[in-house]
């Protein structure tokens, strides 16, 4: 009994494990085919041909969207946590009239719907002279990283001690004096934990990225990987989509991988406690 | 005391210039928009005249078109079938999908909570799917559930469970399967990790206990476990279901134009910027906020949210 146990928790593990990592590896093993290779049904890998990641960057326009991709998503992480900082120090330290409420209206707008605001924004972004600039991006992408970051900076700073800032305060020290002095240096982490999620919500966001760029080359690598083509449907090249595929998720990968800790906190920060 | 008085409003003072720069931006990249929209849902707008859009009242929505000789018949958003069948479909997906992502996340928690040896590279490899951005997910399941091509197939008839090659993205009775199935297995990792969260904060003296007095495992799960890891469970539940609603990208690319999976975002796309019918893609885009407004709202007032922070004090 025991041992049949022990057998399916193990056959359960296994399962586990197999369907989260299949599709990935098969992605990668289907980007090392090309021509008549990819057609056959293979399971472990029989050639290793590269094609298919020289022709991904061979007209240069995929560097530029990773590089477009990059962009977008590093200036986006700056700018929130730049705004988060302050804001949430505001929210979590300093009791006034109506806090409550306005974190509610934080976390309402990070619940919008982005189709909600689709037409809108457009005619906006359009008016700001940005259509087909990647700064419409950023100032977009606003809409869902700046509730997050605030909302976890927040949650982090109400759960440090009201001693640590106490003196500060007594030796009349100015709210932005004990921002940087006291906060900044207990903070690191949590910034961390929200500057990777938002880089990589910014990095896979579709919805605005397809909307607002017109031309190939301001594409961001999500879009530029959903219109890849063939003349037919019958001509469609998995092998560079796979490729493509496989360049802009190895770094999220990685970044799982080494901060999967910080990840896992971050996601299940605030939703728990609620 | 007048000092102290001096100190809270210098620093209520500061803390609304701290908001200032936040709340500017939401307003300008939420607010506004979502104010644009809706006006544009009343409108006669179309994308080549946007600025030369005028109210027309309810007629998106819902309008008497009159034939001119007493006979006519309702016009407009409310009565419109691929709307209905749209909205149809996301409650589908919604409901199935979370449904489904809930039991493989609690099943998923349970396992990485237990102690085994290579816990943590269970763990990471759990996370994959969640880090592998959403286009991406739908490419390669799109590529797997290839017709002719396609390893699903192939596997399934290896197994002997077809005798003949499925179109799974193709075929409308086994498109929204495609889409939903991508789905979960994308965002279950999300689940599993909420849920595990609640399942660590349950004290181990309580199994402890339960062991002792020798309570079926079942039982134990039932009564202790499942009751305590609630919390995070719902919470888990409300923010898939109210992502599920909004669901686009999965459907953009593994399954475009097909009535089987149009969900109400890709709806009011097509609309805007496909066929040329802007005010009504924002009549559509409106619906949908209220709907996810509502939801949102509902959930707010049943958990009695505490945002005032008063439990940390």
């Amino acid at each position: 009994m025991a041992i049949l146990k022990r057998i399916g928790f193990w056959a359960l593990v296994t399962l586990i494990v197999a369907q989260a990592v299949f599709p990935f590896y098969y992605a990668i093993l289907t980007s090392l085919e090309s021509g008549q290779a990819i057609f056959d049904v293979n399971y472990l890998p029989k050639v290793i041909d590269l094609s298919n990641y020289r022709d991904a960057f061979a007209n240069g326009v995929f560097g530029k969207q990773i590089l477009n991709s990059v962009f977008v998503a590093t200036i986006v992480v700056v700018i929130s946590l730049g705004l988060a900082v302050t804001a949430s120090y505001a929210l979590a330290r300093i009791p006034f009239r109506g806090r409550g409420k306005l974190l509610l209206l934080i976390l309402s707008v990070s619940m919008f719907p982005q189709i909600a605001v689709l037409s809108g924004l457009f005619t906006l972004v359009r008016g700001m002279g940005l259509f087909n600039s990647l700064w419409s991006l950023v100032f977009s992408y606003m809409i869902f990283t700046l509730p997050f970051t605030v909302w976890v900076l927040t949650t982090f700073m109400r759960k440090l001690p009201i001693e640590i800032e106490e003196a500060a305060i007594m030796d009349g020290a100015s709210p932005l004096t004990i921002i940087r002095r006291v906060f900044l240096p207990l903070l690191w982490p949590a910034m961390v934990t929200t500057g990777l999620l938002a880089f990589i919500h910014a990095w896979n966001e579709f919805l605005f990225a397809l909307t607002f760029m017109s031309t190939d080359t301001q594409r961001t690598v999500p879009v530029a990987i959903a219109l890849i083509s063939g003349a037919s449907e019958f001509e469609i090249p998995w092998g560079s989509i796979m490729a493509a595929s496989v360049i802009v998720t190895l770094p999220l990968v990685m970044l799982v991988l080494v901060f999967q800790r910080k990840i896992i906190s971050g996601l299940t920060a605030g939703a728990v406690k609620g | 005391m007048s000092r102290k008085t001096g100190l809270i409003t210098q620093r209520t003072r500061a803390a609304w210039m701290f908001l200032t720069p936040m709340l500017l931006v939401l307003a300008a990249v939420a607010l506004y928009p979502l104010a644009q929209t809706i006006w544009f849902g009343f409108t006669d707008a179309s994308l080549n005249d946007l600025d030369g859009a005028e109210w027309v009242g309810f007629r998106n929505y819902l309008e008497w078109f009159d034939y001119g000789n007493g006979q006519g018949e309702w016009d407009g958003l409310l009565v419109d079938e691929r709307w209905w069948r749209a909205v149809w479909n996301t409650l589908k997906f919604a409901f199935v999908s979370v449904f489904f992502e809930t039991l493989f996340g609690l099943i998923i928690a349970l396992v990485l909570n237990a102690q085994f040896p290579g816990r943590a590279i269970v763990r990471t490899a759990v996370l994959v799917p969640w880090a592998i951005p959403t286009v991406v997910s739908a490419k390669m399941w799109g590529w797997m559930l290839h017709d002719q091509f396609g390893i699903i197939n192939d596997m399934l008839m290896k197994v002997g469970l077809i005798s003949a090659p499925i179109a799974w993205t193709a075929t409308p009775e086994t498109a929204m399967a495609a889409v939903m199935m991508v789905d979960i297995w994308k965002t279950t990792p999300f689940m599993a990790l909420l849920i595990l969260a609640g399942l660590q904060m349950i004290p181990g003296d309580i199994y402890e206990a339960a062991k002792l007095d020798g309570v079926n495992p079942v039982r134990v799960f039932r009564k202790v476990t499942l009751p305590l890891v609630m919390p995070a469970l719902l919470v888990g539940v409300v923010f898939r279901g109210l992502d599920a609603l909004r669901v686009f990208d999965i459907v953009y690319v593994l399954t475009p134009n097909t009535d089987a999976t149009r969900v109400m975002s890709l709806f009011a796309r097509e609309n805007l910027f496909e066929y040329d019918r802007f005010a009504y893609g924002s009549a559509a885009s409106t619906v949908l906020f209220l709907i996810v407004a509502l939801i949102t709202i509902g959930f707010i007032y049943a958990t009695r949210m505490d945002l005032e922070g008063k439990e940390d004090r």
